[in-house]
């Protein structure tokens, strides 16, 4: 039954480690705008299509 | 023939407006304007045209281009200072406030900055706030550099007095969110190591862990006690030190009475205690706390004439225009205003033809006429040719600025508002008291080792987490219900303060009439086509508001060239149109000797017309009342004592009076000041007033009002300070607003009885002294949850019903 002293010390660091990575993302300020980064995640599609596109022009010459 | 009709369809490839008679062409696009023409340029040729991919038409017609002087203020150092977030001797950063971004391509523009301008290193924007962030170098950049760009883009920042005088607060939500985290933490951690106990330990289990788990409790509380719920002890601290009970004072002595009581527990090893219970109530109020918390990023609810104000101000020294920032003007100093710009400050006019549009100072919606040597107060907007002005008061003591002197804008007007929550929590808490002492006393008579006892129990279960919960949940629902209506309110008390108002006092121009939409006749012998065909070519020359509108009405594809064309500012267009001469204009334009056998009328604008010396007629242009008006005033007048409050003339009294119906009072020619005396002057007759305004003229009266509302054309525009901004579209349903606002506080006083039922079960278990954890741990999260959902629920069938998205 000793094993369960490691178990609950693990959980609570998870647990931990887990208030501390949304201390982290509060204070970067990730909760700040919860529109704009959604648009720009496409953004960076359409751009990387574009140079796969240049890309495979390239190659066909 | 079928050519011109087709092309009379283009729309403009930039900005998507319908281009007229003659589109702009380049590269096979058509463009309706030089300005959008030159944006498509600069895109195209920095390889940006992705912006036209992303959205149709995204940009925004550039039709008045803005002057080259007009952003060298920014390179004053006093100035430049203060709108900068940081400074790095090469690296500057800024943030800029752009109102017309409007979709996805704006974004991706705006992002891309670096490309149109090579020594900016990161752009972002935060949409919802139309917030740009830069950073730049500024050996190769500056910032006016860059707003002069984002100008010629069609994306020009709004830069005004108030971004340089006020600092912006930031990090006051994100403590909350810390606090909620950490209870959420806490919380779930608690609940976990709690239910082995609740399950019930073997013997074998509890000698082992019952302790270890009793002390982790504590630790893990710890945070929820003295960090989590650390508002509530100090509102409650400050509450009683102005002998003001509020919800806080039951919630921080439940808390306390939860913690201390629990820790006596584990220490004592007489019990398990109550930290589950502990750490979920905190939980919960925070997150009904952060709920009611929201507010609408864009709008701002408290602007006074400083955010109407520019930063700075072009002056005449020695021959030369420097820009000087207005609070550094002087009496004496010569000022030089361009058309569309605003008068910063009290001055005289100098040289020039002064044609300016007070509609934000006065309502008035025509601009006004002023000759030379005459005094132009603050806050006029200049419409037409450069004038200069001297100064002749300094900016903070103009007449626009007094207003702002006044006694209503220096005292807070939060302490008047008392809400049902704060009232009933008052009574609570003295019955709360004496239902704990009560039964503390009893038991000490029967049997002394439960009175302790039975004594925290009752303030642990009567906590009133549900009560306190009832009301963030029922208004922070009907704030983004009626969010989502566009009927934007500064914060949720708001809506229990417009159930309550019983009288309506509405603004005219503005508010109830449309200026921008007028209704326009012909008063005279019909128009052949070839007559509407001159008036048109020659008012498409002239960028005054009524010519504009004569324009609109008498749509005309074919355009005849003008000679010797000429315009009077604020009196008539003149000039040969094809072969024939034609005057259109003011009564006294066309007849300057005084000679006028027309039917003179208030009622509305005359613009008259003459064809080759040939008196034609005239066009009466009336203002338009908003849509819905006349339903909506029949409803209103039923339930609300109604009265209309004009800064124009009573030329509309009839029309208006009919709408109002005999009972209501109707005033006009009302001074800023006059209309909030008018307010203050009903408030002490005991009536709830609700402002319905629009312009700075209304801003005294909508702050004095108990409910001001500013009515807005567009909301990411100005707006006076208000407590709603509500958008022009949904005028109309202001009675619907009112309506929802009194169920939702009927729903509120609902979940305050549901929410008293659970504390009378509660109470029942804890006057016995038998409040076990397990019970309070059931309870307490139910009632919790319970509240929520039926103030959710209840408020968002209310809206529902009455005919709100």
């Amino acid at each position: 039954m000793n094993v369960m002293y490691l178990l609950i010390g693990c959980s609570l660091l998870m647990a931990i480690g887990f208030l501390f990575a949304f201390i982290w993302s509060v204070k970067s300020g990730q909760m700040d705008d919860d529109y704009t980064p959604s648009v720009r995640i496409l953004f960076d599609d359409i751009e990387i299509k574009k140079n796969k596109t240049e890309e495979q022009e390239i190659k066909k010459n | 023939m079928t050519k011109t009709l087709s092309k009379q369809k283009v729309t403009c490839y930039h900005c998507g407006d319908e281009c007229d008679n003659f589109p702009i062409e380049s590269e096979d696009l058509s463009f309706c304007c030089v300005g959008c023409k030159n944006v498509y340029a600069i895109l195209s040729q920095n390889n940006l045209c992705d912006y036209y991919n992303l959205e149709s038409n995204p940009g925004t017609a550039i039709r008045n281009p803005v002057s080259k002087t007009k952003f060298n203020y920014l390179d004053d150092e006093q100035v430049l200072k203060k709108l900068i977030d940081f400074n790095d001797g090469g690296i500057q950063k800024v943030t800029l406030f752009i109102p017309i971004m409007h979709c996805s391509s704006c974004i991706w523009l705006l992002e891309n900055l670096y490309k149109l301008d090579k020594g900016v290193t990161n752009s972002r924007v935060n949409f919802l706030k139309k917030n740009l962030s830069l950073t730049y170098k500024t050996e190769t950049t500056s910032l006016r550099k860059i707003v002069e760009l984002l100008s010629s883009i069609g994306y020009e920042p709004a830069i005004n007095l108030n971004d340089i005088e006020t600092q912006v607060k930031k990090g006051e939500n994100k403590r909350l969110s810390y606090q909620i985290g950490v209870a959420g933490f806490c919380f779930g951690n608690i609940m976990l190591i709690s239910f082995p106990e609740y399950f019930g330990l073997d013997e074998f289990a509890r000698v082992n862990f019952s302790r270890l788990f009793g002390y982790l409790n504590m630790f893990l509380a710890l945070p929820v006690f003295l960090f989590s719920a650390q508002d509530y002890f100090k509102n409650a601290y400050k509450g009683l030190r102005k002998n003001h009970i509020g919800i806080d004072v039951p919630l921080a002595l439940g808390i306390f009475v939860l913690f201390a009581r629990s820790a006596y527990e584990i220490i004592s090893h007489t019990g398990i205690g109550y930290f589950d219970t502990l750490a979920g109530l905190v939980f919960f109020i925070l997150i009904g706390k952060w709920f009611q918390q929201k507010t609408f990023d864009t709008l701002s609810f408290e602007r006074d004439y400083k955010s109407y104000f520019p930063i700075a101000v072009g002056v005449i020294a020695d021959e030369n225009e420097t820009t000087v920032p207005v609070n550094n003007l002087k009496i004496g100093d010569r000022i030089i205003i361009r058309n569309n710009e605003l008068i910063p400050t009290d001055s005289i006019l100098m040289n020039g033809n002064a044609n300016i549009d007070f509609s934000f100072v006065t309502g008035e919606s025509a601009p006004v006429r002023k000759v030379l040597g005459e005094i132009i107060y603050a806050g006029g907007r200049q419409i037409g040719e450069t004038i200069e002005l001297e100064v002749s008061k300094k900016v903070s003591q103009s007449y626009l600025t007094q207003l702002w002197n006044n006694e209503h804008f220096a005292k807070q007007n939060e302490s008047k508002i008392q809400t049902f929550q704060q009232t009933v929590s008052r009574y609570f808490t003295f019955a709360l008291v004496i239902i704990a002492v009560a039964s503390a006393t009893w038991w000490l008579v029967f049997n002394p080792a439960l009175s302790l006892n039975a004594f925290t129990s009752v303030l642990i279960i009567a906590c009133p987490c549900a009560l306190a919960l009832s009301s963030p949940f029922a208004l922070g629902t009907a704030m983004r219900i009626l969010g989502r209506n566009k009927f934007y309110i500064k914060s949720p008390e708001v809506v229990e303060q417009i159930a309550k108002i019983d009288s309506i006092v509405f603004d005219k121009t503005g508010t109830i009439t449309q200026s921008n939409d007028a209704k326009i006749d012909f008063i005279g012998d019909k128009l052949s086509d070839e007559e509407i065909q001159l008036i048109v070519s020659l008012a498409k020359h002239s960028v005054h508001p009524l010519s504009k509108k004569i324009c609109q009405l008498l749509y005309q594809t074919k355009i005849i060239p003008v000679r010797e064309f000429k315009e009077e500012t604020g009196k008539g267009l003149q000039g040969f149109v094809g072969e024939k001469e034609v005057k259109i204009g003011s009564a006294k334009f066309l007849f300057p000797d005084g000679y006028l056998n027309l039917e003179t009328s208030n009622l509305s604008t005359t613009v008259h017309v003459m064809i080759e010396n040939n008196m034609r007629g005239y066009f009466k242009i009336e203002h338009s009342y908003r849509k819905g008006l006349n339903q909506l005033i029949t409803q209103l007048k039923e339930h609300f004592k109604l009265y209309l409050l004009s800064g124009d003339n009573d030329s509309e009294r009839k029309n208006m009076q009919e709408l109002f119906g005999e009972n209501a009072q109707l005033f006009f020619k009302q001074s800023p000041m006059e209309k909030l005396t008018f307010i203050e002057r009903l408030q002490n007759q005991n009536q709830k007033v609700m402002m319905i305004g629009d312009g700075l003229n209304d801003a005294g009266a909508l702050k004095a009002s108990n409910i001001g509302i500013s009515v807005s054309e567009n909301t990411s525009h100005f707006s006076p300070a208000s407590d709603v901004i509500m958008d022009a579209s949904v005028f109309n349903n202001a009675n619907r607003f009112i309506q929802f606002s009194k169920h939702t506080t009927i729903v509120i006083k609902m979940s305050f009885i549901i929410s008293l039922i659970y504390n009378i079960i509660g109470l029942s278990f804890a006057v016995q002294g038998n409040l076990s954890p397990l019970i309070a741990a059931i309870l307490m999260p139910l009632s919790s949850v319970t509240v929520i959902a039926f103030t959710t629920i209840t408020t968002t069938l209310f809206a529902k019903k009455g005919g709100l998205e």
